[in-house]
C-alpha cells in the first residue's frame, strides 16, 4: 500500500514536471505588435518560440526577413511586404512557423538564385495561409520542407517568358505537404514538384501560367483532387513518378501545338478518375506509362482525347465518356498493349440487339486519318473531306493501317452518368 | 434586267424542284438537330450536306434549267435586250432562288438551334458554294451546245471539286512529305472553293485539333482578319470568273 503510494507520487511529480517543461515557453508566450515604421526584423529578434507577432496594415520594406523561431507572423488588414525587386522577402528556417494575412510583392529576380516571396528551408509544420503574393519571381518555395500547410493563397505574377519567371509553388525534396485552395496564375509553372512525396494538392486553381499548370517530376505517392487547370501554356505534366492519384480535376482549354490537358510521361501504377477534359488540343498524352488506370473520366470537345504512344503498356482505359472529340485515340505505332473496354464513344455506330446496353460489335476508336495526320501533319487540312470519309469507311470494313487489336470489345450504347 | 430577274425568280419558284430542295434541306437539318442532343454534332452532319449536296444540287439544277429554257433565251435574244444583260439577269435569278432555298432550308434550323459563329459560318459557306456552283453551271451550259454533254460536264466539275481534287492533294502531300508544305497547302486550298469552305468550318468545329503544328498555321492565317478577307476574296473570284467567262462567250455564241 505504502509502496503503491510512493510510486503514484513519483509518477505525479514526473508528469507535472514534464508538463511544466513542455509548457514552459507557451506559458510565457507574448504578443508583439508591429506598426508601420517599426522593423519586423527587430521584433523577431526579441521574440521567442511560440510568440505571436501582429503586423498592422502598412508597407514594410525590409531587406529579407529570416524567421528562425517558431512564431506566428500575422498580418492585420493585409500589410504589404515589399521586396523592392531585390530580395527574397521571407525565409523560414524554424519549425512550426505560421505566416498569415500578408500581401507580399516584388521579390527579387536573379538568374543565379531562385528568390522567392516565401521560402521554407529545412523546416516542418510550417503554415502559410490567406496571403496574396503578387509579382514575385518564385511564390512559395519549399526546400526540404515537410508537413507544410499552404492554403487559401492568391499567387499571381505577370511573367512573360519561361526564363524570366519562376514557379508559383515550388517544391524541392519535400514530404507531406498540403496545398489547398490556392489560386495561381501568371507564373512559369503554377505548381512545380521535384522529389516531393506523400503530398495532397486539393481545390487549387492554376491558370494562365506560361508553361505548366502543374509540373511533377520524380514525385511519388502524391494525390491531387478537385483542382482546375485551365488555359496554361502546356497544361499539366506528370513525369517520372509512381503511384500518383488524380481525382475529379478539371483540365480546360489548354491549347497549342505542344499543349495537352495532361502529359503522363513515364508514370506507373497511377490512377485517374472522375476528371473532366474539355477543349484541350490533346486531353491525355501518354508516353512510357505503365499500369495506369483511367476510368470514369469525361473527354469532351478535345482535339485528341487520348494520344497513347506505343511505349505504354498495361494501362486500362475503361468506363469513360468520349464525346465531341475530333479524334478519340491516336497512336504512333502498331503495338497495342493497353485495354480500352467498356467506354462510351459518341462515334460508335454499332447496334445492341440483346438490349444489354453494350454494343454487339467492337468499336475501333483509332481513326485511320489520325494515323495519317500522325505521319503527315499537314494532312490535317483535308480533315472531314468526303475523300477522308471514304477512307475511314474503307478502313472500317477492312482494317489495314490501324492496329488490329486496338478496340473496345464492350462499347456502351449510352453515355455513363458522370 | 430587273424584269428578267423577276421573271426567272417567279418561274423557278413555281418550279417544284426548288421547293422540294428547300424542303429536303429543311427536313434534313431539322431532324439532324432534333436527333443529336449536342448541336455541334448536328452541325457536323450539316457540314457534309453543305459540302456535297448543296454544290451538287446547285450545279445540276442550274445547268438543267438553262438548257430547258434555251427556247425562252432564244426568244429574248430576238428582243432589243443586250445579251450580257440577258444572261446576267438569268444568272442573278438563279442564284437568288438558290440563296432563298439555302436560307430557308438551312438557315431557319440553324438559327433555331445553333445561332453561334459556327452556324453563321455554315450558312455563309452554303450560300457561297451555291453561288460558285451556279457560276460553274452557267459556264458549262454556255460552252456546250449538247444538253447531255453539258450536264455531264457539270457533274464532272462537281465530282472533281468534291472528291478528285482532295485525293490529288493527299497524293501531293505524301509525295512531298519531306518538304514544308504549309504555305503550299494554303495556296492549294484556294484552288478549290469546297476546300476553302471546309477549312473555314473546320476552324470553328475542330479548333482544338487544329491547334497542332500545321493547324496552328491555318488558324493564324484563316483566323485573322486578313485571312478571312483572303478567303472571301477567293470565294468572290470563284463566283465572278466562271460567270464572267460564260457571259463573254455567250455574247458571241451562235445560238
Amino acid at each position: 500500500m505504502e509502496n503503491n503510494c510512493t510510486i503514484m507520487f513519483k509518477f505525479l511529480i514526473i508528469t507535472i514536471g514534464y508538463m511544466l517543461l513542455l509548457n514552459c515557453p507557451s506559458a510565457y508566450a507574448r504578443t508583439f505588435t508591429v506598426q508601420p515604421g517599426q522593423s519586423i526584423k527587430a521584433i523577431i529578434e526579441q521574440a521567442h518560440d511560440g510568440d505571436l507577432i501582429r503586423v498592422l496594415a502598412g508597407t514594410y520594406k525590409e531587406k529579407g526577413i529570416v524567421i528562425d523561431k517558431s512564431i506566428v507572423l500575422m498580418g492585420i488588414g493585409n500589410p504589404v511586404l515589399d521586396g523592392e525587386k531585390k530580395y527574397e522577402v521571407i525565409s523560414i528556417t524554424a519549425h512550426n512557423v505560421v505566416i498569415e494575412g500578408f500581401t507580399i510583392i516584388n521579390s527579387g529576380y536573379s538568374s543565379m538564385n531562385e528568390l522567392a516571396a516565401i521560402r521554407i528551408i529545412n523546416a516542418s509544420g510550417v503554415g502559410i495561409r490567406n496571403n496574396k503574393l503578387l509579382n514575385n519571381f518564385f511564390g512559395i518555395y519549399c526546400q526540404h520542407a515537410s508537413k507544410a500547410y499552404i492554403a487559401n493563397n492568391t499567387i499571381s505574377s505577370n511573367g512573360i517568358s519561361e526564363l524570366e519567371s519562376g514557379n508559383g509553388i515550388h517544391g524541392w525534396k519535400s514530404d507531406s505537404l498540403v496545398i489547398y485552395n490556392n489560386n495561381i496564375s501568371g507564373h512559369r509553372d503554377g505548381i512545380y514538384f521535384e522529389f516531393v512525396t506523400h503530398t495532397l494538392i486539393m481545390k487549387n486553381n492554376s491558370h494562365k501560367n506560361i508553361r505548366y499548370g502543374l509540373h511533377f517530376m520524380f514525385s511519388n505517392d502524391d494525390t491531387y483532387l478537385d483542382n482546375i487547370f485551365n488555359n496554361n501554356g502546356s497544361g499539366v505534366a506528370v513525369m517520372h513518378s509512381r503511384r500518383v492519384i488524380m481525382l475529379n480535376n478539371e483540365f480546360r482549354e489548354n491549347w497549342g501545338s505542344a499543349s495537352f490537358g495532361i502529359l503522363l510521361k513515364d508514370i506507373s501504377d497511377s490512377h485517374a478518375e472522375g476528371n473532366l477534359y474539355y477543349k484541350n488540343t490533346v486531353a491525355i498524352y501518354m508516353e512510357g506509362s505503365s499500369r495506369t488506370l483511367i476510368r470514369r473520366n469525361r473527354f469532351s470537345n478535345n482535339g485528341y482525347a487520348i494520344r497513347i504512344q506505343a511505349s505504354c503498356d498495361d494501362n486500362t482505359i475503361e468506363k469513360n465518356n468520349f464525346s465531341g472529340n475530333s479524334f478519340d485515340i491516336a497512336t504512333n505505332g502498331s503495338l497495342v498493349l493497353n485495354t480500352f473496354n467498356g467506354n462510351f464513344w459518341d462515334k460508335y455506330e454499332g447496334y445492341d440487339l440483346n438490349r444489354n446496353k453494350i454494343g454487339d460489335v467492337p468499336y475501333r476508336p483509332l481513326s485511320v486519318y489520325a494515323m495519317i495526320v500522325e505521319r503527315n501533319a499537314t494532312a490535317m487540312m483535308l480533315f472531314r473531306s468526303p475523300v477522308v470519309g471514304l477512307l475511314e469507311k474503307a478502313e472500317k470494313v477492312m482494317p489495314g493501317l490501324t492496329p488490329e487489336n486496338l478496340k473496345d470489345e464492350y462499347p456502351l450504347m449510352k453515355p455513363l452518368p458522370l | 434586267m430587273k424584269k428578267i430577274i423577276k421573271y426567272i425568280l417567279i418561274d423557278i419558284l413555281k418550279n417544284r424542284i426548288i421547293i422540294a430542295y428547300t424542303a429536303l434541306l429543311f427536313i434534313v437539318s431539322l431532324s439532324l438537330f432534333m436527333l443529336e442532343d449536342n448541336p455541334s454534332k448536328a452541325v457536323l452532319g450539316l457540314l457534309n450536306i453543305t459540302l456535297i449536296i448543296v454544290p451538287l444540287i446547285s450545279i445540276i439544277f442550274c445547268t438543267i434549267y438553262l438548257y430547258n429554257s434555251s427556247e425562252f433565251i432564244e426568244l429574248l435574244v430576238a428582243q432589243p435586250i443586250k445579251r450580257t444583260k440577258l444572261l446576267f439577269g438569268i444568272y442573278l435569278g438563279l442564284i437568288g432562288s438558290l440563296l432563298l432555298a439555302t436560307t430557308v432550308g438551312l438557315g431557319i434550323p440553324v438559327l433555331l438551334y445553333d445561332p453561334g459563329p459556327t452556324g453563321m459560318t455554315l450558312l455563309m459557306t452554303a450560300g457561297a458554294l451555291s453561288i460558285v456552283f451556279a457560276s460553274l453551271a452557267l459556264l458549262s451550259a454556255v460552252i456546250t451546245r449538247d444538253k447531255a454533254k453539258g450536264i455531264g460536264l457539270a457533274l464532272l466539275l462537281w465530282f472533281y471539286f468534291s472528291f478528285i481534287y482532295d485525293g490529288l492533294v493527299l497524293l501531293i502531300l505524301f509525295q512531298f512529305a519531306d518538304y514544308p508544305m504549309e504555305t503550299a497547302m494554303i495556296a492549294l486550298s484556294a484552288l478549290n472553293p469546297i476546300d476553302l469552305g471546309r477549312i473555314l468550318l473546320l476552324l470553328q468545329l475542330d479548333i482544338s485539333a487544329m491547334m497542332g503544328f500545321t493547324g496552328a498555321l491555318f488558324r493564324d492565317f484563316f483566323g485573322s482578319n486578313l485571312g478571312l478577307l483572303f478567303a472571301s476574296l477567293v470565294m468572290v473570284v470563284w463566283m465572278v470568273i466562271p460567270s464572267f467567262i460564260a457571259i463573254r462567250k455567250f455574247k458571241n455564241k451562235d445560238l
